[in-house]
């Protein structure tokens, strides 16, 4: 075997490695914190904003980067929305006599 | 930072995902896996953002964006959270499509093209997966949104050769993604981003109010696709990790609340109930007869039982009931009453719904138990009071093989020695199904406004 992996190999193997990952943890959630799940999963899908903010990242500034700049408005309201709003559900769920 | 820095610091924020869904295991150590996902977050913002340029307008942009999501999750009811969840999945949808125009229009920036050439053939058609994916979960979105949020309806709204449009614009979005890759320019990439946010429309108008849950689900699970499509775009592992955990999550969720609704995926998105009303198991107008009391006599049966199952239901949530259904528990509790929640998957408007209303009503969490743990426990309780709840208790689902919810698992309430119905009056459920419960010798239906009911029950009670 010689040659170098394509990029998209790599790609894929990380891909295939953390689809099993989600699979083993998201079945370990209790049903009790679905909701809290899918707001927490909405802030991590909210990590789209690195790619825009490479969007948005290259010198010169053209529509490729005002519209990467509209991007990472629109993803910080899902990382700050999503983490903020799980905090605040979490925070609800309390013991008996609290 | 050099690009092995970068990704090495990406691993950590990967790892740091994979901890803050790991936490969601139990309430107690949720809080702190909820901490590791926004250190997760903040080492991949500000890694990247040693790698860009323009900080300063970067900086603003998500101090704009992240100002307006703190102020919505302080505010948002959670009643509302469908809505907010909903709306923020087409944000990551409408991030992708953008993001995917940008890397378009200057290839050479992301490393995805020599200077002066077009984008590398791969990279076309990853680009043209994660554009539409992007788009679908974008308008997709919107659609659920509104009409979670009562602003379009939850009617399902279909029209004849629905499926068979549907199917020809998907050919015709594949057409130009071909004709994109063949010849990449902006005519062809826009037409299929545009049929694709079409597509997203089409698919999410026909599904009725009742199965929100799911289409919810469902979305939850393609901006994690979306996501994870950018990062193939981009050849960035942080999205690619990042997005899978969330498009497997929300895939099994969809899993979840699919069986718990006896619907399969392609049912749901090919559209069935919601719409029409099954009476498929009609009794031929024959009068059945059932018991009413009054809260009164629901107080004097709980008061006098050893144990006592709630099983609350959205309707619950409608009348504002929550807290009041928690002082109630309370007083009974302290009369030596053994009282617990019974919780349905579907029993909110999204999976684990009513669990967050119960814990905002200050419900303990060890009192609310999940449909598999206590189902074997009715036989031997009581009595359980059903509230705002209705197909989710239908005995037919067990019994009826001709029923439209046959095989639906429901909550046994039926084995209990008593049952008590807090209902406003007869009407049927979401399946438009009449239910054999509410006519057992050992049901007592209690009619009126939920709220109200269980006040007079504490009243009664004191």
């Amino acid at each position: 075997m010689t040659g170098v992996v394509d990029p998209f190999v790599l790609n894929l193997t990380v891909f295939v490695l953390a689809i099993v990952i989600g699979y083993h943890v998201v079945w370990n959630v209790t049903p009790a914190l679905h909701t809290p799940l899918m707001a927490v999963t909405n802030a991590i899908s909210g990590i789209i904003i690195v790619g825009a903010m490479l969007a948005a990242g290259p010198e010169q500034l053209d529509l490729g980067t005002v519209i990467g700049l509209v991007a990472v408005a629109l993803a910080a309201v899902n990382v700050f929305g999503g983490f903020l709003v799980t905090q605040r559900m979490l925070s609800m769920f309390k013991k008996k006599g609290k | 930072m050099s690009a092995n820095s970068v990704a090495l610091a990406y691993l950590a924020a990967a790892v740091l995902f994979i901890f803050a869904l790991k936490g969601l295991s139990s309430p107690v150590s949720a809080r702190r896996g909820n901490m590791f996902g926004m250190i997760g977050m903040a080492i991949a913002v500000l890694t990247t953002l040693t790698v860009t340029h323009n900080w300063l307008y970067i900086v603003l942009a998500i101090a704009a964006g992240g100002a307006v999501g703190a102020v919505v999750a302080r505010r948002i009811q959670m009643t509302a959270m469908p809505e907010l969840v909903a709306a923020m999945h087409s944000l990551v949808g409408l991030a992708a499509v953008l993001i995917a125009m940008a890397a378009f229009n200057n290839p050479v920036a992301y490393g995805i093209a020599l200077a002066g050439e077009a984008l590398h053939s791969s990279n076309r058609i990853e680009l043209f997966i994660g554009t539409f994916v992007g788009a679908i979960t974008f308008t997709g979105s919107i659609i659920a949104f509104g009409k979670l949020s009562g602003k379009l309806g939850s009617k399902p709204l279909r029209f004849k050769g629905q499926h068979w449009f549907n199917l020809l614009l998907g050919v015709a979005m594949i057409a130009f993604g071909i004709a994109f890759f063949m010849t990449p320019a902006w005519t062809p990439f826009l037409i299929m981003t545009a049929i694709a946010m079409l597509l997203g429309i089409l698919l999410i108008m026909p599904i009725g109010g009742a199965d929100m849950p799911v289409v919810v689900s469902m979305l939850n699970s393609y901006s994690g696709w979306a996501a994870a499509g950018i990062g193939f775009t981009l050849n960035n592992n942080m999205l690619i990790i990042a997005g899978s955990l969330v498009g497997s999550s929300g895939a099994i969720l969809s899993y979840i609340m699919g069986r718990a609704m006896n619907r399969s995926f392609f049912n749901v998105i090919l559209g069935g109930f919601g719409g029409e009303a099954l009476a498929a198991s009609d009794d031929g107008g024959v009068q059945k007869t059932y018991r009413s009391g009054s809260a009164d006599d629901a107080a004097f049966l709980m008061g006098n039982a050893d144990s006592v199952i709630i099983v609350p239901g959205y309707g619950l949530a409608v009348a504002r009931a929550q807290h009041a259904i928690n002082e109630m528990s309370k007083v009974l509790t302290e009369k030596g009453v053994k009282v617990r929640y019974a919780i349905h998957p579907v029993a909110g408007r999204m999976p684990g719904h009513m669990n967050v209303l119960l814990a905002e009503a200050e419900v303990p969490y060890e009192q609310v138990v999940e449909m598999d743990e206590i189902n074997n426990e009715f036989a031997d309780t009581d009595v359980v009071l059903v509230i705002g709840a209705n197909d989710v208790v239908n005995p037919a689902a067990k019994n009826d093989k001709a029923s439209p919810i046959y095989g639906m698992p429901i909550l046994d309430v039926y084995k209990a020695r008593t049952v008590l119905v807090v209902k406003r009056s007869m009407a049927t459920g979401y399946a438009g199904l009449d239910n054999d419960l509410f006519y057992m010798d050992k049901t007592m239906m209690v009619f009126g406004d939920a709220k109200k009911v269980v006040e007079d029950v504490i009243k009664s009670l004191s």
